[in-house]
């Protein structure tokens, strides 16, 4: 499964960095969603799959024995998540912003600060 | 002694409060530091003279070896007591010379800092607070040579000699760094013990290379030279105490004071003593030519600090002991005729010498020092310049190699020498009288004294034999001594005993120059073809570098700073894949591929692999925005559920939350955004597609390389076996969050926090514009008030 999922993470990438690469503003933004899923989905495949054994000490045993979900990289996942939203949430107001202030969503036309005439 | 050698830092740091104090008299009152200083120094000849160097060390970076100590033996004293002496009457003379210029006390500045990173130059004992030091000194001779600096020329050439002096300073850091690491220590009296073993180590001819060029760049030798003759648009007491009595000097004394360590080699003899007599002659040779007073004596200076390496390349005990005289005695006659030089150009406001004559009658005192200085350059009998010219000329006829040639490459860059004497002292002092663009009168006092004090010392130094025995045997002797690691006797006598091959040289030497002086105008015409060969000098080198390096980085900065985001992104997507590709080729992992198994994999993952590869591909191919976020959704969801089925509920619920609420805040957003617009022509699209394959490839590749490898996790097993019994808490990503890792949790939450009033402030942000008053009418301009501290509201115009 882990090879299926190192050409998913690939084509995530590959997606991602198209996206980026265009001049227009909003698909900057749908390119770095993308990215995020592909850094998770990577990190998740290179900490190793294991089905249905999520990492949960049962409530007699002290520790976590037999075969079990790394929790590491689900830690580092979890506050990736999070983190990602907020950097989303916070690029897609500025986006807004920039947009209404500047009337373009072509980077090549954003060259000033100034504001537009309204 | 730490204070001794800052307290010229300190001083410069009051000197502009004192020059409000002093006024006309602050260079007066300011020599009193180096004047100071020489006394202080004048108190270590008896100690040092009877062969006990003084060291003292203060810690600076203890942790690095680095101190800052110091070492006193005669080589650092002689020029210790050069730098204070001559720095005495510069302080003076230079407060004479820029009396009614508004800088002056920027001057004071400068050359007192000027004056302490010298002293500390010489007297460093540690090769990395030499090498502080000695940057310092071309820091400070740069802001000395710009002083003019709202004239061009001033800071084309201050800029030249940084540039050539730094790039030589680096490349002798280099090489104490290595020295240190052969050698063991970074104390040179320590490293004095290991010329042998550095000598024979393999690394010595690199250190060796890199060290001259840290010293032929100081010292003005070819191909280096060209920077001394430009640095003369530097102030004249500037050019009398940098480029002639003191820094160009430094090159010279690193060389001396190396030559335990590196010295006495073949290849050393052949280095040194070959740049040396190839920078004697060819300063000597392009001097006479000179009409410019400054320019003919700054070619002679070039050539006299040729004619020092030359003789510490040959390391002899009589041609270091000549190097030593002939040290003092051109810093006494160069010092004095610079200020004699800058004294006429000031008093008459002409620097060419074909535009003077006859200046005796107006400026005696000046002449009068001029004439004795220049018998003194010419190494005439009964000054201090004939002893050092029958020492030259015993150590080249005594010289390991080519004797013959040295001496007689010797004898013609002398009789150059004294041919430029006659044009600085005889061409303007004597003959017809020239009318001047200034009334020409006498200088001041101020530029009277140091002239005639140096002067007149070349003449008691060299014809009171008392004075010529105790000179030799305080001061040469030791410092003699201090290059050699042995102990010198020096016996000085002003005149040789007895009629032999070297006063006839003299003889020979002394008629030459009379004779060439008296032709010089017509020998001139005879040799000016020749002259076309410096139309590729080294001074062209200089600004063909230059010139390629302003253009490769106009270049390459035009080619990586584009300002354009995606030729940005273009670039780093290719290096990572050029660097890590190149990686992984070179070092064959990617023979890790072929222990890939064959996938085995559920149905029901396969389906959702494959609706996340679809919404990918909707995502890229679709032009409705609601599509593409929808797009970006599923592929959100897709994994999701792949965090489900590979144990990670956590992970599920949060990704199934957040995906949910961006794509909620896309679709409010994007609904006032314009549709999709396409901006890129079909390469440019072709073009970003190949490169994101590329990129893309190369994380597969990491990915599969990484997965067929065994696992080797520390953390893991920690966190499964103390998840429970430390933290009690059975779900252990949870635990991990809050508890082993709560540091990093309480950081996302700020960062959170952040975006959150970012997006607030975003939102709620009323552009400036809509609340301002409308701008005054720009037909009736204003009048601009001044910037008051307090804060007062604008008047509101009726």
């Amino acid at each position: 499964m882990e090879v299926i999922l190192a050409f998913v993470v690939g084509a995530l990438y590959t997606a991602g960095f198209y996206m980026i690469l265009r001049r227009s503003i909003v698909k900057l933004i749908l390119g770095l969603g993308l990215l995020g899923h592909a850094a998770n989905l990577m990190i998740f495949t290179i900490g190793r799959l294991t089905r249905g054994s999520p990492p949960i000490i049962g409530h007699e045993a002290e520790t976590l024995v037999g075969p079990f979900a790394d929790p590491l990289p689900q830690a580092l996942i979890l506050t990736a998540i999070v983190i990602g939203f907020g950097v989303q949430a916070f690029a897609i107001v500025l986006v807004k912003r920039a947009y209404e202030t500047v009337n373009t969503e072509d980077f090549d036309q954003m060259r000033s600060t100034d504001l537009h005439e309204a | 002694m730490l204070l001794a050698v800052l307290s010229g830092f300190i001083l410069a740091i009051l000197a502009p409060w004192l020059y409000k104090v002093g006024r006309g008299a602050t260079g007066w009152i300011l020599a009193f530091l180096p004047l100071g200083l020489f006394v202080y120094f004048v108190g270590f000849i008896e100690p040092v003279a009877h062969g006990e160097p003084v060291t003292f060390t203060y810690a600076w970076i203890p942790s690095l070896s680095i101190n800052l100590s110091f070492y006193v033996d005669g080589l650092s004293l002689l020029f210790a007591l050069i730098i204070s002496g001559v720095g005495t009457l510069i302080v003076i003379y230079g407060g004479g010379y820029l009396a009614h210029d508004k800088n002056v006390a920027r001057f004071f500045v400068y050359i007192l800092m000027f004056m302490a990173s010298m002293l500390g130059v010489v007297l460093s004992n540690n090769l990395m607070s030499l090498f502080v030091f000695w940057e310092l000194t071309s820091v400070t001779s740069y802001l000395l040579i710009g002083y003019y600096h709202e004239k061009p020329e001033s800071r084309f050439a201050a800029l030249q000699a940084m540039l050539v002096t730094g790039g030589g300073g680096l490349a002798m850091m280099a090489g104490f760094v290595m020295l240190a690491l052969v050698g063991g220590s970074w104390e040179i009296s320590t490293l004095f013990e290991q010329g042998e073993l550095i000598q024979n180590h393999a690394q010595y001819l690199p250190i060796l290379l890199l060290v001259l060029l840290g010293a032929f760049t100081k010292s003005a030798q070819f191909p280096f030279h060209f920077w001394l003759p430009g640095a003369m648009a530097a102030p004249a007491p500037v050019s009398a105490y940098l480029h002639s009595a003191t820094m160009v000097k430094a090159g010279v004394y690193l060389v001396a004071r190396l030559s335990p360590i590196l010295g006495h080699t073949e290849t050393w003899l052949y280095i040194v003593t070959g740049f040396g007599t190839v920078t004697m002659f060819i300063a000597a040779y392009i001097a006479w030519q000179q009409t410019d007073l400054k320019r003919i004596l700054a070619y002679s200076t070039v050539s006299a600090l040729g004619i020092l390496m030359m003789l510490l390349g040959l390391g002899e005990h009589v041609a270091v002991e000549a190097a030593m005289v002939f040290l003092v005695v051109h810093s006494m006659y160069k010092g004095s005729l610079f200020m004699i030089a800058g004294a006429v150009d000031h008093e008459t406001g002409q620097r060419h010498i074909t535009g003077l004559g006859g200046l005796i009658k107006s400026m005696p005192f000046s002449g009068v020092a001029a004439v004795l200085a220049a018998a003194s350059m010419s190494g005439l009998p009964l000054f201090l310049g004939f002893i050092g010219k029958e020492l030259i000329y015993e150590s080249t006829l005594e010289s390991h190699i080519y004797p013959l040639a040295l001496t007689g490459i010797a004898v013609l860059t002398n009789v150059l020498t004294i041919t430029a004497a006659g044009m600085v002292s005889i061409k303007p002092f004597f003959g017809q009288e020239i009318k001047t663009p200034k009334h020409a009168h006498e200088a001041p006092w101020s530029m009277r004294v140091g002239p005639l004090t140096l002067a007149s010392l070349g003449v008691i130094l060299g014809a009171v034999p008392f004075a010529a025995e105790e000179f030799g045997a305080l001061l040469v002797g030791p410092a003699a001594s201090g290059i050699l690691n042995e102990a010198l006797e020096v016996h000085l006598h002003i005149l040789p005993s007895a009629i032999n091959n070297i006063v006839m040289l003299s003889v020979v030497t002394v008629l030459g120059g009379i004779g060439v002086y008296a032709v010089r105008g017509l020998l001139g015409k005879v040799v000016a073809p020749l002259n076309a060969v410096s139309a590729v000098g080294p001074e062209k080198w200089y600004q063909w570098t230059l010139d390629g390096m302003m253009a490769s980085a106009k270049w390459q900065t035009h080619i990586l700073q584009s300002g354009y985001l995606r030729y940005y992104l273009i670039i780093t997507i290719l290096t990572t894949v050029g660097l890590a590709g190149s990686t992984l080729i070179l070092q064959g992992a990617l023979q890790n591929l072929s222990a890939i198994t064959m996938p085995e994999a559920q149905i029901h993952e396969i389906l959702i692999v494959v609706m996340i590869l679809c919404a990918i591909v909707l995502v890229l191919r679709t032009s409705s925005r609601l599509t593409a976020v929808a797009g970006l959704g599923v592929v959100g969801y897709g994994i999701a559920l792949l965090f489900v089925l590979f144990g990670a509920p956590d992970l599920a619920m949060t990704q199934f939350s957040i995906e949910t609420l961006s794509v909620i805040l896309l679709v409010l957003v994007l609904y006032r955004l314009p549709t999709f617009t396409n901006f890129s022509t079909r390469f440019e699209r072709a073009r970003d597609l190949v490169i994101s394959l590329m990129g893309g490839a190369l994380i597969t590749v990491l990915v599969l390389i990484e997965t067929a490898l065994p696992i080797n996790s520390r953390l893991t097993p920690y966190f499964a076996e103390n998840s429970y019994t430390l933290a009690k808490g059975h779900n252990v990503v949870n635990v991990i969050l809050v508890d082993f890792r709560g540091i990093d949790t309480m950081g996302e939450i700020t960062v959170l926090g952040m975006a959150a009033l970012g997006v607030y402030g975003l939102l709620k942000l009323r552009l400036a514009k809509k609340d301002k008053t409308p701008e005054p009418d720009v037909s009736k301009p204003e009048p601009i008030s001044k910037p008051t501290e307090t804060y007062t509201p604008m008047p509101v115009k009726e």
